[in-house]
């Protein structure tokens, strides 16, 4: 059985939804409190969405210099598989495991809702279930997702196939949401083992909460 | 001693509280504002004696936590 771990800050809130979407895709799962320095043996760590530290001075900021993030960066530099969804991402990009930053969305709304997004690479473990230019339906939560990046840096990720995701209307045209750079809704490192994503696949695993097609994301970490 | 950190956004980087405020002096009717950035500023009040060492300090703060470098700048002014 392939192992999770699923990290946790004061703040986080999205642990337990995180916890039973990869237990319900046959995970074993263990939440790690942000104090501890050690990450127990493991396939995946993923840093959920929440508040870490009520986004006090930028999302994210304070929450990487916590104990466990040491580890995590180890467990990254070693080749382990990382994935930040939302705050997670925030979280990974200050801590330079990610490039770019997130500011406050363009509209200065915090934006909560079902939202499509357009696959824009899938050579990777993340995304490897799904086909380029597939349009999945993923709900949305966060106000700092404007993600930021300067061409030179743009110019790397598109080399590299390190776009993953990208708003778009339902037949997959381009959308503005948030204003990103480009519509960019999720980055991987050149290294294609750590993942960051504003969209919460882990809240659509079940076609009764609207749409499942987080499964088929989330399932690339089991193969 | 005291140091003053004004964080601000980078030129190029779009500023949308700016962006919102400076909207919102053009419908009050202030007619002669070209751009509204707005940053934050943080004061902190240091046990140090050497301003020089106090400076190297606070830079060294702020690349670290109080700037993201990738979107911000910052300025310091230490004040005795």
């Amino acid at each position: 059985m392939k192992k999770a771990v699923v990290l946790r800050f004061p703040g986080t809130n999205c642990e337990f939804d995180t916890d039973y979407a990869l237990e319900k895709l046959g995970f074993d799962v263990t939440i790690v409190w942000h104090k501890e320095s050690k990450l127990p043996e493991c396939d995946l760590v993923v840093v959920p969405g929440g508040f870490s530290y009520g986004d006090y001075l930028r999302s994210g900021s304070i929450a990487r210099f916590a104990p466990i993030m040491n580890a995590v960066s180890e467990f990254a530099k070693n080749g382990g598989y990382v994935l930040g969804i939302c705050n997670g991402f925030q979280i990974l990009t200050e801590a330079g495991l990610l490039p770019g930053a997130l500011k406050r969305n363009d509209s200065l709304h915090f934006i909560s809702k079902f939202q499509h997004i357009k696959v824009v690479n899938n050579d990777n473990k993340f995304l490897q279930n799904c086909k380029v230019d597939e349009v999945l339906n993923i709900p949305v939560a966060h106000a700092d997702g404007n993600y930021f990046i300067d061409e030179e840096g743009l110019k790397e990720l598109k080399e590299n196939n390190q776009i993953l995701v990208k708003y778009c209307d339902e037949d997959g045209n381009p959308m503005v949401l948030n204003g990103s750079v480009e519509q960019i809704a999720g980055v991987c490192n050149k290294e294609k083992n750590v993942f960051g994503l504003m969209p919460h696949p882990e809240r659509a695993i079940e076609l009764a909460l609207g749409s499942d097609d987080g499964i088929k994301m989330l399932e690339g970490f089991k193969a | 001693m005291k140091a003053i950190v004004n964080v601000f956004l980078k030129d190029g980087v779009l500023d949308p509280q700016g962006k919102a405020a400076h909207h919102a002096l053009k419908s009050l009717g202030f007619k002669n504002v070209n751009s509204v950035r707005i940053g934050k500023q943080i004061v902190l009040d240091l046990d140090a004696t050497n301003k020089d060492e106090a400076l190297k300090e606070v830079e060294e703060m702020s690349e670290t936590l109080l700037a993201n470098t990738v979107i911000e700048d910052y300025t310091i002014e230490i004040v005795e």
